[in-house]
């Protein structure tokens, strides 16, 4: 029921989230962001069982935050993967497994780009594009067809809204809103939220 | 691996513990137990933080195996061949003061003991912030499967005097949490010299009740409350903030429209499978569906407490009429600045005639 996208350009990621938080058939709220900063230019997009969520994705976040504080320096975008995929597989023969699906965004100065999918089995795989959830079945062939590796980040916005339109083409469930971000060199900028918006928009510097 | 060190990330202990301070270890003459009467000693572990505290929070965490065992099962003695769970309580927690058992008794007590009868989790409650401040309702009846075994339960605890939380879920579990957070709450404001925001009491009672997640606990709960300082403790305004009003215990109809992060109404509801969301209307239980059309067309930002409370009766009111396991009658209260304040418990019966009578009238003419 829930929805992650994400978008590898030649020097930003675009991801993308749905906004619902759901409790059996009810919308409890309609504005929930998916999306944890990890660090300035990482961004862990969480999706899974209800509690699952939240618990892991912070605990990853203030580890990642922590390594900075006693390091001086952030850890890399493959680094935090590695680190989170390591802390899922650890737990997943344990008592309390955490099921939960993920995206991994983020730039490095040295790499580049990354955009990382994992699952809750805790398997890791860098991608150019990804996607989570029962939309993912409806918009990897989008994907596949129009994807490039050297895609603006106009068209990649483009491309992110034919996903969206088909979701709410034929995907069961309504998901009204998507939350936006784009990561590149300069750091994590908020967009406008989808599909409200009838033009492409160029990235606003918030942060 | 390097990183894990570096992080003092350990393989993962049986159980995760989130407050876990790195030095944490059951060292006698580190803790200070609190032994209670009986031959469990207490079901937790409690620290008094003698030298500032090892870690920056401190609060409950469960016992391992009690996480494992049957709810039926807690305090009977187990028939088995190997040495009784009890004895293994002891090995590990040495600071529990070293009791002599009696032998186990040939009782054929089976492992896993079926709940004798199905609890429903009926109720409606309801809780929503707007400029006068936060109201939270909820009907008082408790069911158990067919059964109302009480009608007149109080569902909507007041937690401190700036929150409340509505319950919903197993009741006993609801009525023990409530009390385990008011007492982490209070003891927070002690040691730190002011109160713990909403937010913070939400998330402290997630991470209590996350140890428990698989288990057959259920609690839902909304906690209503007004983030403010204290009387004696002002918080330097930020630059973020130099904008919006703080730090003053102003009557509720000065509070901007915008929400000011550091004062004002907060409803979070928290959920025993982790969830936590914070919002500006919550309704939970079996009537909740009925509840939420009846809000979510009436409640907005700018209503006054008046139109509110009629509001938030209407809408357990209807909950009422259309779920069996909501009922009797409706609490209801209204948390601002100064505090919550409690309106008397309405029967709904009165109510329900009264609208018979008024549609009977209604088809007569």
């Amino acid at each position: 029921m829930e929805y992650l996208i994400g978008i590898q350009g030649p020097d930003f990621v675009l991801v993308a989230a749905d906004n619902v938080a759901a409790s059996s058939i009810i919308q409890m709220k309609h504005d929930y962001d998916k999306m944890f900063k990890l660090s300035e230019k990482i961004l862990l997009l969480c999706v899974g069982e209800a509690g699952d969520t939240v618990q892991f994705a912070e605990y990853i976040q203030k580890n990642v935050q922590l390594y900075k504080m006693r390091n001086g320096y952030e850890l890399s975008p493959a680094a935090a993967a590695n680190f989170t995929r390591k802390n899922l597989a650890d737990y997943l023969r344990s008592r309390t497994p955490y099921h939960v699906n993920l995206l991994l965004a983020g730039y490095d100065e040295t790499d580049g780009p990354g955009l990382y999918y994992m699952d809750y089995l805790s398997a890791l795989a860098k991608a150019p594009f990804a996607a989570h959830g029962y939309g993912a079945f409806l918009t990897l062939s989008i994907l596949d067809r129009y994807y490039r590796p050297d895609l603006t980040r106009e068209e990649a916005v483009d491309l992110l809204k034919k996903c969206l339109e088909e979701l709410n083409k034929r995907f069961i469930m309504n998901l009204p809103s998507f939350t936006v971000r784009l990561i590149d060199k300069d750091g994590i900028h908020d967009m406008e939220k989808l599909p409200h918006v009838s033009f492409p928009s160029p990235p606003q510097t918030s942060d | 691996m390097a990183l894990q060190d570096v992080c003092g990330l350990h393989n993962s202990p049986l159980f995760p513990q989130w407050s876990a301070p790195l030095s944490r270890s059951f060292m006698p003459e580190n803790s200070t137990h609190l032994s209670g009467g009986g031959i469990h000693g207490e079901a937790f572990s409690t620290r008094l933080p003698g030298r500032g505290g090892l870690s920056p929070l401190e609060f409950y965490m469960p016992i391992a195996e009690y996480l494992t065992e049957s709810p039926i099962n807690f305090g009977q003695t187990s028939l088995t061949s190997a040495p009784t769970k009890l004895l293994e309580i002891d090995h590990l927690h040495p600071s529990l003061p070293s009791i002599s058992l009696p032998p186990p008794t040939p009782f054929p007590v089976s492992p896993s003991v079926p709940l004798p009868f199905t609890l429903s989790h009926g109720t409606t409650t309801l809780g929503f912030a707007f400029q006068g401040g936060v109201i939270a309702a909820a009907d008082t009846r408790s069911s158990c499967s067919g059964l109302v075994a009480c009608p007149a339960s109080p569902k909507v605890l007041p937690i401190h005097s700036h929150l409340v939380g509505t319950t919903s879920g197993t009741s006993a579990d609801c009525a023990l949490w409530k009390r385990i957070l008011a007492r982490e709450l209070r003891l927070y404001q002690l040691r730190h010299h002011r109160r713990l925001s909403t937010g913070g009491a939400a998330k402290l009672l997630s991470h209590m009740l996350h140890p428990f997640k698989g288990t057959e606990l259920c609690v839902a709960a909304t906690l209503c409350g007004w983030d403010g300082d204290d009387e004696k403790h002002e918080q330097p305004i930020t630059e973020k903030h130099a904008n919006t009003p703080t730090n003053q215990m102003t009557a509720s109809n000065s509070i901007v429209r915008s929400r000011s992060r550091i004062c004002g109404p907060r409803v979070i509801y928290v959920c025993s499978d982790g969830l936590r969301l914070q919002g500006e209307l919550f309704s939970v239980g079996s009537g909740s569906p009925y509840a939420y059309s009846i809000l979510d067309s009436s409640v907005y930002w700018g209503m006054s407490v008046q139109e509110a409370t009629e509001v938030a009766r209407e809408a357990v009111y209807r909950a009422t009429y259309r779920d069996a396991y909501s009922g009797n009658n409706v609490d209801l209260y209204h948390v601002t600045a100064k505090g919550w304040r409690r309106r008397e418990r309405e029967n709904l019966k009165e109510e329900y005639y009264r609208e018979k009578e008024r549609e009977r009238r209604v088809i007569a003419y």
